[in-house]
């Protein structure tokens, strides 16, 4: 996809025909490299510059709504001194220049998009930057100390003389490339630490942003794909008699993850495939339900799982406590529900393949797809589109849906799309897992915590075991993150874990093991302080003192809502803070209860990323995140009946809407920290939050999600 | 059997079985994939599109029943440049992954042409049928005042 930023907000955009879908660009390894011989100025992986004075930058990550496209050309435009108005911005190809700084392979996810790329992206720029600089000096004969750049342009102040970087790319394609280029001091950012409005917003409200659904190519046919419904089932037999008899069906076959209908549209697809008979081999798991295993998960918390971490004597403290609070946390399963059901488009070229989608995992996709072909990685060519959602499932580990879609294409010759159904998507696994928390925390006389025991039941998620290639024994570390480096002053922790065996796929979801750990934290020192009989927000204040940050974050939040002040009978305020990818947030929410009726009426928040490179991006993911985790915490939950989960759409897995929105105010401390992550860190604290407003509003403790009364 | 579809001012046979959801016509017939499909039954909103006017939503729309109506998709409320709806969602900064948004864009269009002020809590009633993932709520409804204010001259 190609933006020229102008058009956006001119919207001139609307004129101009059919954006290039991701465009390939051409990567050299060395900059010197790069240009010669051409007049494009192409420095490194992230900026090309031609003679028109077209500035282009790169982006590398996935753009699912957490604003990448903007915020990632922000920085090296800073760096470059680019003419932000006029830059165009590009989906990169897949490429190893991309990687990930954790794993050999691109990935969006993690919350880390923009700390992992700070540095890069500004070196990015600078060096380009001093390769333009070092042009214009030679061109001019002029000491390269007194020349400045400005929104594209190299100028002389002393002759007043000015080249374009277009004028200059040709030459600056010639010059060494700077070892180290010195970076913009803080004090002299123009761009990134403000507001910058979205590059996307003009093709997205117009409907000109190609989603991967949107995928249309010469000669295209459509594919549904029949899945087992329980899991862990295999496929026995099936009849496509009448599916093939079906107008506009041209082939049924069988695929690793089901039953295949290829047809010329995608609905002819869907119902053709909801034509076939298939016979599955429900194995082991078609009496499965998600009550009997929360029974099983519950025995097995009270039991001694695997130690990960035991600092102190619990038994020994707990013994000598005023009083131990006792008590479980459950959690269901939760799908992601994007907004953009999955699908993949594959056209199989007979030695070479293309592949369009909206993924987080660019390289994992790629090589699984060429494998299942029988060709190089490199001979398949990744188009990364928008996507409608990711909040984790598009970084599926095993690249499900394009593994899928690609057996489905292969041998075809033809462009085929996958597209899942709501159901297919709902349906198809890869959840946040089920979770059981048993937490004992032992108090003193005055109410402060002492020690604190915790054993956790849960899965594997599929992603980890993928990324780094070792069997998860034990424990899977999503299982206590939050808990092993949680800042609450305890002289003892201990903490224990039951990885369960389970059919039913799990993944990261949006903020991954902090959306279970950080409610069962914020809501056991909630509990503290009640039993204490300390104001929740004074006895946070008092055990974290040694924490300067979260001190800020909880001072801001107490202010921000009137902590403390008269509400009506039934409504009542929770704080809950958390840490998590490199970023503290703290949300008080006010909430009202009404017979069995939450309403969520407000939420405050504020979170310290270190520096906040778009605060208006930022404030945004807070909003997003605390929606986001709204909707798990008053409605989120797949349940497992006869091994199938039963929530398929919307009305079963509700989702918050626009009448149940609350009012969300945000404000940024830039500490100054190291840079950590924007787009999960808003998720986790909502969950406590509303929860201790609940207990505020209503004087009922919930340890259960999604909160029912 | 060929059905004559109205679409965006022009006419254009489609040759599907009359069962067919409006939306897929739309999107894999004509080839207008600006609307969006997210649930297939009238539970999401971003497959909403206007049939004389009225916010509808296509996926539950079987194409034979349109007859002579005029459809309009999000491709052909912005046909002359963008409308005041857009524009105030550009300037508010509304959009975040985007998939919602045609949808949204219409179902606002259509509530403003019918009630030009409209309140809090029409804004509640209206907009209650489109799902937003990314939580963008506050924005949309920043953005119909914003639309509202434009339209009344107010700014």
């Amino acid at each position: 996809m190609a933006i020229k930023r102008r058009e956006f907000l001119k919207g001139s955009a609307l004129a101009a025909g059919a954006f290039t879908l991701g465009f390939m660009i051409p990567i050299k390894t060395r900059a010197g490299q790069a240009g010669a011989g051409g007049d494009t100025f192409v420095p490194n992986a992230f900026i090309r510059i031609t003679p028109d004075n077209s500035v282009t930058i790169i982006v590398a990550k996935s753009e699912m709504g957490q604003n990448v496209f903007t915020v990632l050309p922000l920085i090296v435009a800073e760096e470059l001194d680019a003419d932000w108005e006029s830059v165009h911005v590009e989906q990169s190809g897949v490429n190893a220049a991309y990687n990930s700084p954790w794993f050999p392979m691109m990935l969006t996810g993690g919350s880390s998009s923009v700390y992992t790329s700070w540095e890069t992206l500004r070196k990015a720029g600078a060096t380009a930057r001093a390769m333009l600089l070092g042009a214009a000096a030679q061109s001019w004969n002029v000491p390269v100390e007194r020349l400045a750049t400005r929104n594209s342009v190299v100028t002389d102040p002393e002759t007043g003389q000015s080249a374009t970087y277009g004028e200059l790319a040709a030459l600056a394609s010639t010059q060494p490339v700077p070892e180290d280029s010195p970076l913009k001091p803080e004090s002299e950012f123009r761009l990134v630490g403000k507001d910058q409005m979205r590059l996307d917003s003009g093709i997205k409200v117009t409907g000109k942003a190609r989603f991967g659904l949107d995928v249309a190519v010469p000669g295209m046919r459509y594919a549904a794909v029949a899945r087992p419904p329980v899991f862990g089932a295999t496929l026995k037999s099936f009849n496509a008699t009448a599916a093939t008899a079906m107008p506009g069906v041209i082939k049924v076959k069988e695929v690793p993850s089901g039953v295949a209908v290829i047809a010329d549209s995608t609905w002819r697809a869907i119902k053709a495939r909801d034509a076939l008979e298939v016979d599955w081999d429900e194995g082991a798991h078609g009496s499965r339900n998600t009550t009997s295993m929360l029974e099983e998960y519950r025995a097995l918390a009270d039991t001694t799982g695997f130690v990960i971490m035991q600092e102190g004597d619990f038994g020994a403290l707990a013994a000598a406590a005023e009083q131990v609070i006792d008590v479980r946390y459950e959690f269901p399963f939760l799908a992601h529900a994007c907004m953009e059901p999955l699908n993949c488009t594959v056209h199989d070229q007979g030695g070479s393949a293309e592949v369009w989608t909206g993924t987080q995992t660019q390289t994992a996709d790629r090589s699984k797809a060429a494998a299942i072909l029988g060709y190089e990685p490199e001979a398949v060519q990744l188009h990364t589109m928008f996507l409608g959602g990711g909040f984790g499932r598009r970084a599926a580990a095993y690249s499900d849906f394009v593994v899928e879609a690609t057996h489905v294409a292969k041998g075809e010759g033809v462009p085929v799309k996958t597209t899942w159904t709501r159901e297919d998507d709902m349906r198809g696994g890869q959840y946040r897992p089920m979770t059981v928390h048993h937490s004992k925390l032992a108090l003193d006389k005055k109410g402060n915590p002492l020690a604190w025991h915790n054993c956790v039941v849960s899965q594997v998620l599929d992603g980890f075991e993928e990324l780094t290639g070792t069997k998860i024994e034990n424990f899977d570390s999503s299982q206590v993150e939050g808990l092993k480096e949680q800042a609450y002053p305890v002289q003892s922790l201990t903490l224990e874990a039951h990885l369960v065996e389970s059919p039913i796929t799990c993944l990261w979801w949006r903020s991954v093991g902090h959306t279970h750990t950080a409610f069962l934290k914020e809501t056991l020192f909630d509990e503290a302080a009640h039993a204490a009989g300390i104001d929740p927000m004074a006895y946070r204040l008092n055990l974290l003192a040694q924490h300067p940050r979260f001190i800020a974050l909880l001072e801001k939040v107490k202010v921000m809502s009137g902590w403390g002040r008269e509400l009506p009978e039934g409504t009542g305020l929770g704080v809950a803070i958390e840490e998590s990818f490199g970023s503290i947030v703290a949300e008080v929410a006010q909430v009202k209860v009404e017979g069995k009726k939450i309403r969520v009426e407000k939420v405050w928040c504020a979170v310290d990323c270190g520096f906040a490179v778009n605060p208006l991006g930022v404030r945004e993911q807070m909003e997003s995140a605390i929606i986001y985790g709204l909707s798990a915490a008053l409605h989120g939950q797949i349940t497992i009946k006869d091994g199938k989960a039963v929530q398929g759409n919307f009305n079963n897995y509700p989702v918050v809407r626009m009448d149940a929105a609350p009012e969300i105010e945000v404000e940024i401390i830039n500490s100054g920290a190291k840079m950590g992550g924007i787009g999960e860190p808003g998720t986790p604290p909502i969950f406590p939050a509303v929860g201790n407003a609940i207990f505020a509003a209503s004087g009922k403790r919930l340890r259960s999600l999604p909160f029912g009364i | 059997m060929s059905i004559l579809l109205s679409v965006n001012g022009t006419k254009y046979p489609v040759d599907v079985e009359p069962d067919t959801p409006l939306l897929w016509v739309l999107r894999d017939t004509l080839g207008l994939t600006g609307t969006k499909y997210g649930c297939g039954v009238s539970l999401c909103g971003a497959c909403t599109v206007h049939i004389d006017g009225k916010a509808v939503r296509s996926c539950s729309v079987k194409v034979s029943s349109v007859g002579e109506q005029e459809i309009t998709t999000i491709e052909g409320v912005s046909a002359n440049g963008l409308t005041i709806v857009q524009q105030a969602w550009i300037e508010e900064d509304v959009v975040q992954c985007g998939f919602c948004q045609s949808g949204q864009v219409m179902a606002a269009t259509a509530l403003l042409a019918a009630n030009p002020k409209p309140s809090d809590t029409d804004i509640d009633d209206a907009m209650k049928r489109n799902i937003c993932r990314c939580g963008v709520y506050q924005r949309i409804r920043k953005a119909i005042h914003r639309a509202a204010e434009l339209n009344s001259g107010e700014v």
